[in-house]
């Protein structure tokens, strides 16, 4: 099935109370799939059609301070609209996960697969120092897979995951073995696992509230304070990746989400010419695996980092490299996708070989 | 006579309502908020309610809703009130959910997400203070200024073909199928305090029988925004205010 496909039905899999979306190619087929499967006739899950994509994150931000696990999903310019509500939903600290099928940018840009909402999704796009678990998937399996993952990491950190995914993994069709149908959460089990949601039954308790609006400057400092600690503790457990055929690699390439598969190809392909590359592909890409990355640049003679984009995540990649390598780029804009052999090419003349 | 005496109970004529906590309230003296916050708090009460709602603040005057009634409540961005409220009540039916809403939040920067719940049909009540003009930000125009009307933003009067027509969203409201009930109060007299307390005891009734969305629109005084005393401003409101939203229900479904 494809990628949307299948994020719509491990949603449901995984129990999930509420998903709230707005229309917009390339990942319309997440709110298609779900009221073709009516969710509602079965784990009693509610999936709504917002009037627009400031509604559908205000749908989640109201659902998710109840505790419930909701969820939205949408591409790069619905993104931008929903920048407002990501961080009113960081900063009241509340679970939710969010979908970004990425499209080629600015502005209206093109339906065509782009990674160029990398800093958007990884330096928090709307206002406040605030952070989202962002998670790139780059098969249909990992677009099912990450639907639980994002769901159980921002439930133990009381914090939002991003699901940072790309016009090819949306439409990209692929076998996938789909998680086990789990049940939703109880009301107890609710409340238990949420003590400080607003649920409306307050009996036996002091009010629930949930807001982000605090007036006195010490006390906000105080939350900002147990945010940065709630981050701190994510990067220092969460941090996910992949290596392939690092163990001998003198070069390295950097690459997330499906556009590392390509870069796969172009390795099998430069290794048959006795060229040996490594590929590292960052799996969560907040928190960065800047560790991983440092230690190979203590291996290689150089990385190249190969994005849908004039050059996003290459400053990561620089601040985990400190200058000790060159560090060099290869992107593409506007929805193209290179082919291995144009990363090959540009790989050898940017490194001279 | 002492005044433990004196405060015997069946000397008792009147008491704070229960839900209504000790905060000290940041509403102006003479503001139309603390009223609607006791009526609000009366009714969730004496429906047995109190263990059993998610209200949903705005941004505006009365973003500090959650600090005076002992209720479960979400803090919405400025306008999105109904999308929020949308929510908690899908995922959580069996709960009365309302909106405490201002001119500016409902019909400026919300319009999209208020017109549409009610669209819908959502089962949740709206309660709308109209005192047209922004409160919270020192007294600018609101889209329910009225025309000529002096603010902040509008120093000579509100221009009709600079600023255009005042909304009467409620009227627009109760055009729509998904609302079943759509009213329009005040709280200036005794007499009219009892009639907005019916209003939304009638309008939570809705919310609980699932029959649509219920708006209770408050036409309210703002004392400091209109640089009016308290008493100047209930007359101004019945003089200016009352002739453009003229009370009574626009729409009434309620028994359907």
């Amino acid at each position: 099935m494809k990628g949307n496909e299948a994020i719509a039905h491990a949603a449901i899999r995984y129990g999930v109370d509420g998903y709230f979306g707005y229309p917009i190619t390339p990942q319309s087929e997440v709110l298609e799939t779900l009221e073709a499967l009516m969710p509602w006739e079965t784990t009693g899950m509610t999936v709504l059609q917002a009037e627009s994509e400031v509604a559908s994150i205000n749908m989640v931000y109201g659902g998710a301070a109840t505790g419930k696990a909701v969820m939205t999903s949408s591409s790069s310019p619905g993104i931008s609209l929903m920048q407002e509500g990501m961080s009113y939903i960081a900063a009241s600290e509340l679970p939710a996960l969010v979908i970004n099928v990425m499209r080629g940018g600015p502005g209206l840009g093109t339906i065509h697969p782009s990674q160029s909402d990398y800093f958007q999704a990884t330096k928090g796009g709307g206002h406040g120092d605030y952070h989202y678990i962002v998670l790139a998937p780059a098969t249909v399996q990992e677009m099912a897979d990450f639907v639980g993952l994002g769901f159980d990491l921002a439930f133990k950190y009381r914090t939002p995951a991003l699901l940072l995914a790309d016009g090819i993994v949306g439409q990209m069709m692929e076998k996938v073995v789909l998680p086990p149908q789990r049940p939703r959460r109880t009301p107890e089990q609710i409340k238990e696992q949420c003590p400080w949601a607003a649920t409306g039954g307050s009996a036996g308790r002091k009010p629930n509230i949930i807001t982000s609006l605090e007036l006195d400057s010490a006390q906000m400092e105080k939350n900002n304070e147990r945010f940065q600690r709630t981050y701190r503790l994510i990067e220092q457990n969460e941090v996910r990746y992949q290596e392939y055929f690092t163990d001998d690699a003198e070069y390295l390439l950097v690459a997330f989400g499906s556009i590392a598969r390509i870069c796969l190809k172009a390795i099998e392909d430069a290794r048959a010419r006795g060229i040996k590359i490594g590929l590292l592909r960052p799996i969560t890409l907040w928190p960065y695996p800047y560790e991983a990355i440092a230690r190979m640049a203590d291996r290689v003679k150089g990385i190249l980092v190969v994005e849908l984009n004039a050059g996003q995540m290459i400053e990561d990649v620089r601040l985990a490299v400190e200058g000790r390598v060159p560090v060099r780029h290869y992107g593409r804009m506007g929805g193209i996708v290179p082919n291995p052999a144009e990363i090959l090419d540009s790989f050898e003349s940017q490194f001279n070989l | 006579m002492n005044i433990e005496d004196i405060k015997r109970s069946e000397n008792k004529v009147y008491s704070k309502p229960e839900l209504l906590n000790d905060t000290p309230m940041h509403y102006c003296p003479g503001c139309s908020h603390g009223v609607v916050h006791k009526l609000v708090a009366e009714v969730i009460k004496e429906m047995g309610q109190d263990n059993n709602t998610i209200a949903v603040a705005p941004v505006g005057c009365a973003v500090f809703a959650y600090k005076y009634i002992d209720v479960d409540w979400i803090e919405a961005a400025h306008g999105r009130a109904p999308a929020v409220a949308t929510a908690a009540k899908r995922l959580n039916p069996e709960r009365l959910v309302f909106t405490y809403q201002g001119d500016g939040d409902l019909a400026a920067i919300g319009t999209a997400e208020t017109i549409h719940a009610a669209n819908r049909g959502e089962n949740i009540t709206i309660i709308f203070i109209n005192n047209a003009i922004y409160g919270m930000t020192g007294g600018q125009m609101a889209p329910t200024t009225l025309e000529g009307q002096k603010t902040a933003t509008t120093p000579y009067g509100r221009r009709i073909d600079l600023n255009g027509y005042p909304l009467k969203i409620s009227d627009l409201l109760a055009m729509l199928p998904g609302t079943c009930y759509v009213t329009r109060q005040t709280v200036h007299t005794p007499a009219s305090v009892r009639k907005a307390k019916a209003a939304i005891r009638k309008a939570f009734e809705n919310s609980m029988a699932g029959r649509g969305t219920s708006v209770v629109e408050v036409v309210s005084t703002c004392n400091s925004g209109w640089k009016m005393s308290p008493e100047k401003s209930n007359e101004w409101m019945v003089e200016n205010m009352v002739p453009f939203y003229p009370l009574g229900d626009l729409k009434n479904n309620s028994e359907k």
